[in-house]
């Protein structure tokens, strides 16, 4: 996978708590078996007037101009609330979303985001507001993200955000983790033999 | 200083430290068509195997049809999906429970029924009600694709350690008050992210003497509050459910598994980084008014208003969640009328939840204008119904009774709800959109979603009591 170091963009603002899995990819997406073309579908209930995907909702703000080609997304608390599908984490990396800053992000998606080389960031909800503000009334105003020294630069002030060490590592390396595992493997398998308890 | 029983099943399915995760045994991982065909892609395109087929099992539930057996009967893409999962079956050597067969279900009904889910094991899934299993002493969580193909090729998984949270739930619960009723209640008191980062263990008065299915509908909703998972020290309740089932031990393998079952628990000093204690001897049945399952009252109780809020982002999450539920605040929940009725899901779908629907069912006739249908959660829920002449009360009612599956809980095939209508549900979530764009849902238990059934409206079904009649 490719690595994620540095992204500069303008960022979208989309500040609401519980964004759920639901309302990132519908259900009727679900039942395709690649992991490719989702980022069309993301948001469709409310990106869309109508199924087919025909109809721009022009007061959605994926559809407002100033904000396409946009790497970053700024939320809420608990984003990605809801269910396991990757679905929604594909959407949004085939959308084009590589970061996504938020008062709290939901366990699952969490992981789910890193396994896609996404980078979720948590800062302190008066931040992600004062952020999302800037972006609401200069729309054009960029949003540097730098993974290894953990920053974010907007309007030319610096905050610093947590990752553990290793979720960056991977990040900015882009590993193939189960190949990583598998390096393992003879643990794993001594662990299997030594624990047959009962079966 | 003691342990939890997170802590010890953490500990127990501990391998090494891999670049600053814990990397821990998976004992058993569930599959379904959903989330498992772009994970074997991920295998193919590495020319990697599943290293225990053995210790997986799938079966067909999210994207299959509940009025026939045909894998077409939804179409194109539901079947490409399903002949993907048969495909990858046979190739890995996985068991497959397909439509039709016996032990098919939603994955979180069968798998205990058949005793593939025994105390102290750790299982996922790639769905995130996988919390369900918790209720048999286990550590069960749900994850996505890239994890599902990492268990597939290691059989482990990696995780950071969750916080240990404690959920006690004392008094003794009223009648026609359920599990169902508790777990929505502790949503709504701990809020829908309430429990983020954090295993919970649900213990006290009132979860000691509940059944399986009950505990299991506790664990399953665990990640409507956010949690990682959520688990219950297995005891007598918990090996009776599991002894005699299909996979179950047997003989001196039983044994051992009793012996072990018995070392299950948190210590008596073992530290929390959270509690939260409920008293459930005043509860009423729970419904739920907005578009999360935090979002939630009392039957006896009117909808909100957003200014009774005092956080902004709650205030406008409760409008945005009114405006998309059409109710007003002030409205009696009694008063909300419903045009739909589903009884089913992984929450609620198993016999004993079909036992309480039926109970109120058999007083009456589903009310005009009300399409009601009932899921079972697998095959085997299904055939014990009928066996039970429950499936004679929901027909005679003018319930629609129907194969097993997911169905209307997310609608990935045809059960699916359109704008304006308004379903009383036995489901985990109430999202936006969840049953059908613009369609919305009310959260409540198998008792509750009978008795606005048969009322048009919802019915405080504690209060019926007395008049219940018997079945069979």
């Amino acid at each position: 996978m490719s690595p994620l170091i540095e992204v500069s963009s303008v960022g979208i603002p989309l500040v609401e708590d519980n964004i759920d899995t639901d309302q990132l990819l519908p259900k009727q997406f679900l039942t395709e078996i690649s992991r490719q073309g989702f980022g069309r579908h993301l948001f469709h209930d409310r990106r869309y007037l109508d199924q087919f995907e025909q109809q721009p909702n022009p007061d959605f703000i994926l559809n407002q101009p100033q904000y396409a080609g946009a790497h970053i997304l700024i939320s809420g608390k608990n984003f990605g609330c809801g269910s396991s599908r990757e679905h929604a984490p594909w959407a949004l990396a085939d959308f084009g979303i590589r970061v996504i800053i938020a008062k709290g992000f939901a366990d699952i998606f969490y992981a789910n985001c890193l396994n896609n080389q996404i980078l979720p960031i948590t800062l302190a909800a008066d931040v992600v507001d004062e952020i999302a503000q800037r972006s609401c009334f200069y729309p054009d105003s960029t949003i540097d993200v730098d993974l290894r020294t953990k920053r974010v630069t907007y309007n030319q002030k610096v905050v610093s955000f947590d990752i553990p060490q290793h979720h960056q590592t991977n990040l900015l390396n882009g590993v193939d983790k189960v190949g990583r595992t598998l390096q393992v493997l003879e643990k794993i398998d001594q662990f299997e033999q030594f624990k047959s308890r009962y079966a | 200083m003691g342990k939890t029983l997170y802590d010890k099943l953490w500990e127990q399915h501990f391998i090494t430290d891999i670049d600053g995760d814990g990397l821990l045994y998976i004992d058993r991982h569930l599959i379904h068509e959903v989330t498992s065909p772009q994970a074997f892609d991920g295998l193919a395109l590495h020319k990697r195997r599943v290293k225990r087929p053995d210790l997986t099992i799938a079966t067909m539930d999210h994207s299959v049809s509940t009025r026939s057996t045909s894998l077409d009967a939804c179409g194109p893409k539901n079947a490409l999906q399903l002949k993907t999962l048969i495909k990858n079956c046979q190739e890995h050597g996985i068991l497959l429970y397909p439509v039709g067969n016996k032990n098919q279900g939603i994955v979180h009904v069968m798998a205990p029924e058949l005793g593939l889910i025994l105390p102290g094991m750790t299982v996922v899934c790639g769905d995130s009600h996988t919390a369900t299993h918790g209720a048999l002493g286990t550590l069960s969580f749900g994850i996505g694709t890239s994890d599902v193909e990492h268990v597939l090729a290691t059989q482990t998984i990696r995780q950071s350690k969750a916080k240990n949270m404690r959920v006690v739930f004392n008094g003794k619960l009223p009648s026609g008050v359920t599990a169902k009723d508790m777990v929505l209640a502790l949503i709504g008191e701990i809020g829908h992210a309430g429990a983020t980062g954090c295993v919970i263990e649900y213990c006290g008065e009132a979860i000691a003497t509940l059944s399986m299915e009950g505990r299991m509908t506790i664990c399953n909703m665990s990640i409507e509050a956010g949690a990682k998972a959520g688990l219950i020290a297995p005891d007598q309740v918990t090996l009776k459910y599991v002894q005699n089932s299909k996979y179950a031990p047997k003989g001196a393998q039983w044994q051992l598994l009793e012996e072990y079952s018995e070392s299950l628990f948190s210590d008596s000093d073992a530290s929390f980084d959270k509690t939260v204690e409920i008293d459930v001897s005043k509860l009423a049945p729970q419904v739920t008014w907005g578009t999360n399952p935090g979002q939630v009252v009392d039957i006896n109780s009117v909808v909100p208003n957003p200014s009774e809020f005092e956080e902004l982002p709650v205030q406008s999450a409760a409008s945005k969640a009114l405006d998309y539920m059409g109710l007003r605040p002030g409205t009696a929940v009694s008063d909300i009328a419903i045009s739909h009725v589903f009884i089913g899901s992984c929450t609620n779908s198993r016999i004993e939840d079909l036992r309480a629907a039926a109970q109120v069912v058999a007083t009456g006739k589903v009310a005009s204008g009300v399409k009601a249908i009932v899921v079972p959660g697998s095959a085997r829920v299904r055939m014990q119904a009928e066996q039970e002449g429950l499936d004679q009360v929901f027909k005679q009612a003018g319930f629609e009774w129907r194969l097993p599956g997911c169905s209307m809980c997310l609608g990935m095939n045809d059960d699916s709800l359109t704008t304006g209508d308004r379903c009383a549900s036995t489901s985990n979530r109430n999202f936006e959109g969840r049953q059908g764009r613009g369609a919305r849902t009310h959260l409540v238990s198998p008792a509750m979603a009978a008795g606005a059934a048969l009322h048009g409206h919802f019915i405080d079904v504690s209060k019926l009591g007395e008049v219940r009649v018997a079945i069979n």
